[in-house]
């Protein structure tokens, strides 16, 4: 506002200057807080009493009338100006184990017992997209996961589920256009228009270098992979996510929050620069991309990390990337509690961890959330230790009155200058990563990768803590203090036979016998011609291919061939 | 005797965090370590501990497929003519630890076990293997 339009040649025009100032009749921006009343008004509310417990009247939000609000730009308050009276966050528990059928079963528990949308673990071998009948495989299939080989193992999964109607996260990253090509397929033959389905892909390969370590091209060709989907996406599904640029993995690795932080929004500018070098507009693709975050135990620190995080991209978004369209300067995000932060010793403390950082989520502003179940440093969950994890998230929801108010820690001295300085660190750490690129993020995370930058930092974080937790200076409870209980027995865990290793490779076997062989040779050779030429998106072949059940393992060694394997630069 | 580890994930699992700060604690402690990283086979592991003359094998298993390939580690140990001993950390439910000792593994810690314990663990594990080598054949 007040600046003079200037036209091409520096001098400005009279004429002009009058239709650049011209506001619309109803357009009256008294202050910020008038700003947010309005857009307050025109959101819907949820049926509730906003109130505390004891009858006192709560206001959606507080803070000086000058000041930020939810909803305002750069967003450090909350993508909306109601925040949880619209709507609560997505309750999205991941669940994922044995055969199609039994992940099927679960998903089925869940979505009665009120879970709001599906997320699917794979097992390790779908993660490497190694078929479950591979000699490496041995042992896996099925273990941490739900394991995938073709299309047959995903119509199961899904069996009896309306994906037009449910919203479904897939945690799955190198063979991640494969597994969404099978995702549109069961969708395509059930009869499920593309543009209905709703859902997130994860689809997040750089944080695979740099922590997670499941990855199977050379970074140059994975990126050409998830570029393939963000365009694919931005054409025909509406409705999904197709990168979800996850820190939470990062921080799991050992991270700091403020490393987790300037990483996972490091590597998402180098998404957009991705995107924007496969010549889409930022703004066709930049409002479906969402986050992924770690709740960890430092409680303050957390809620300060998601502040930050959306101030930083919708600064840089607009600023650095010219973004138009407030979508895409609105960082959303997932929230998981941390895995790593739970013990093995009396593990029901746990269920108080994971409260806490699922506190931390929902006063942070996150969009949805994934509560760990107790016994995870144990075994994969239990049907009833899952179900506790759920209530959890109920629990905050619904009884402790936290979802009244927008950013209630907003305004805090503390926490603002923790936001401040979550802000400072991630800057510095982005800064450097930009200047490894010569000004280009998509190349400074590239050459980082290659050089075991990240890894090295993450690395040294986690042997720092570990050394503050074996010096005692840092007390985990249960595991190097108050240690009175730990001889007691373990709750009971999930225990995944052997045979499910057995099943699932004699129903690949089936589906090897009665496919249309010829069609799936014809169908990896479109894809080995597609791989070879960039400017061809992979996705259609590769729906080709997961159609006439070509499997995971198949279409994975065809890119092989074409992209090499990826080996990390070693070092501990 | 300085101490010789291998320290290595085996199978496909990428969790490599405890994996490197275990060896950073065992090089701290005055042992040599050899971390042979990621996706490892029985069979390259037996490979580098021969190679390398390591005393202990420090496997590090987050993907519930221990029961698999711990066992298959020791086999290949032993098939190279090794009796290096072999330690297992990361998740191991309770239950399956037993049949681990059974199987041939050493010992095995579990998550939350401090450094002096996984110091400790190793070196009694390289001790009785010189043991075994010193005494009268």
């Amino acid at each position: 506002m007040g600046r003079a339009h200037q036209s091409r040649d520096g001098g400005a025009k009279p004429h002009m200057r009058f239709a650049y100032n011209w506001r619309p009749k109803y357009y009256h921006p008294v202050s910020a807080l008038e700003d947010w009343r309005a857009a307050f008004q025109r959101s819907p509310k949820r049926d509730t009493d906003f109130e505390t417990m004891s009858g006192v009247p709560v206001e959606p939000v507080y803070g000086p009338a000058d000041g930020e609000f939810p909803g305002q730009f750069p967003y450090t308050r909350g993508l909306h100006a109601s925040m949880y009276r619209s709507r609560l966050w997505t309750m999205r528990q991941f669940a994922g184990f044995g055969t199609a059928s039994d992940t099927n079963a679960r998903f089925k528990e869940l979505l009665r017992s009120g879970s709001s949308g599906l997320s699917t673990a794979f097992d390790m071998p779908t993660l490497l997209g190694c078929d479950s009948d591979n000699e490496l495989a041995e042992g896996e299939v099925g273990r941490a996961g739900v394991a995938i080989d073709t299309l047959a193992d995903m119509e199961e999964l899904f069996a009896d589920i309306d994906l037009g109607v449910v919203s479904t996260s897939m945690t799955i990253n190198s063979p991640a256009p494969i597994v969404l090509a099978m995702y549109i397929a069961v969708a395509d033959k059930t009869g499920i228009a593309r543009s209905m389905l709703s859902g997130t892909i994860q689809n997040d390969i750089l944080k695979e270098y740099q922590a997670q370590k499941e990855y199977i091209f050379p970074p140059r060709s994975s990126m050409r992979l998830v570029s393939d989907v963000v365009r694919f996406c931005s054409a025909e599904m509406p409705r999904w996510h197709p990168v979800s640029i996850s820190g939470y993995h990062i921080r799991e690795a050992g991270s700091t929050a403020a490393q987790e932080l300037a990483f996972t929004l490091g590597n998402g500018f180098a998404y957009v620069e991705a995107a924007l070098a496969a010549g889409l507009a930022i703004d066709e693709f930049a409002p479906r991309l969402s986050f992924f975050f770690n709740a960890h135990i430092d409680f303050f620190e957390e809620i300060a990390k998601y502040r930050a995080a959306r101030r930083i991209w919708a600064h840089w978004m607009r600023d650095r990337y010219g973004a138009r369209d407030q979508r895409s300067m609105m960082m959303r995000f997932h929230t998981q509690t941390a895995g790593v932060s739970l013990t093995a010793q009396q593990p029901e403390v746990n269920v108080a961890r994971v409260a806490i950082e699922a506190l931390a989520g929902v006063l942070g502003g996150t969009q949805s959330l994934h509560t760990d179940s107790f016994d995870e440093a144990l075994a994969l969950p239990t049907e009833k230790a899952a179900r506790i994890a759920l209530r959890t998230q109920q629990m905050i929801a619904h009884e402790t009155g936290v979802a009244h108010v927008a950013d209630p820690l907003g305004g805090s001295w503390f926490v603002e200058a923790l936001t401040d300085e979550m802000e400072r660190r991630a800057l510095a750490l982005l800064g450097h990563v930009d200047q490894l690129g010569n000004g280009s993020m998509l190349e400074g995370t590239i050459e980082a990768i290659e050089a075991g930058w990240f890894q090295a930092e993450i690395a040294e974080a986690s042997y720092q803590f570990q050394r503050k937790l074996n010096g005692g200076r840092w007390v985990l409870v249960g595991a190097n203090g108050f240690t009175e209980g730990n001889d007691e027995e373990d709750p009971p865990t999930l225990y995944i036979d052997e045979s499910v290793e057995e099943r699932q490779r004699k129903g690949l076997a089936a589906i090897k016998q009665t496919r249309n062989a010829d069609a799936v040779r014809q169908a990896l050779a479109r894809i080995a011609t597609d791989a070879a030429d960039p400017t061809i998106n992979l996705m259609p072949a590769f729906i080709n291919a997961v159609a006439c059940y070509s499997t995971l393992g198949e279409i994975v060694s065809t890119l092989e061939e074409q992209f090499g394997r990826w080996t990390e630069p070693s070092g501990y | 005797m300085t101490v010789r580890v291998l320290v290595a994930k085996v199978g496909l699992d990428g969790h490599d965090r405890g994996a490197k700060v275990v060896a950073r604690l065992l090089r701290d402690a005055g042992m040599e370590v050899i971390y042979a990283g990621l996706r490892q086979t029985p069979a390259m592991i037996a490979a580098i501990a021969l190679q390398e003359d390591v005393d202990v094998v420090g496997l590090s298993m987050h993907n519930a497929a221990h029961r698999t390939l711990a066992p298959k580690v020791v086999l290949a140990l032993r098939d190279a003519g090794l009796d290096t001993a072999v330690i297992v950390g990361g998740i191991v439910p309770d239950v399956d630890i037993p049949y681990l000792l059974e199987a041939g593994v050493r010992s095995v810690l579990g998550p939350g076990s401090s450094a002096e314990a996984l110091v400790q663990a190793v070196r009694d594990a390289a001790e009785r293997v010189q043991d075994d080598l010193d005494a009268p054949r």
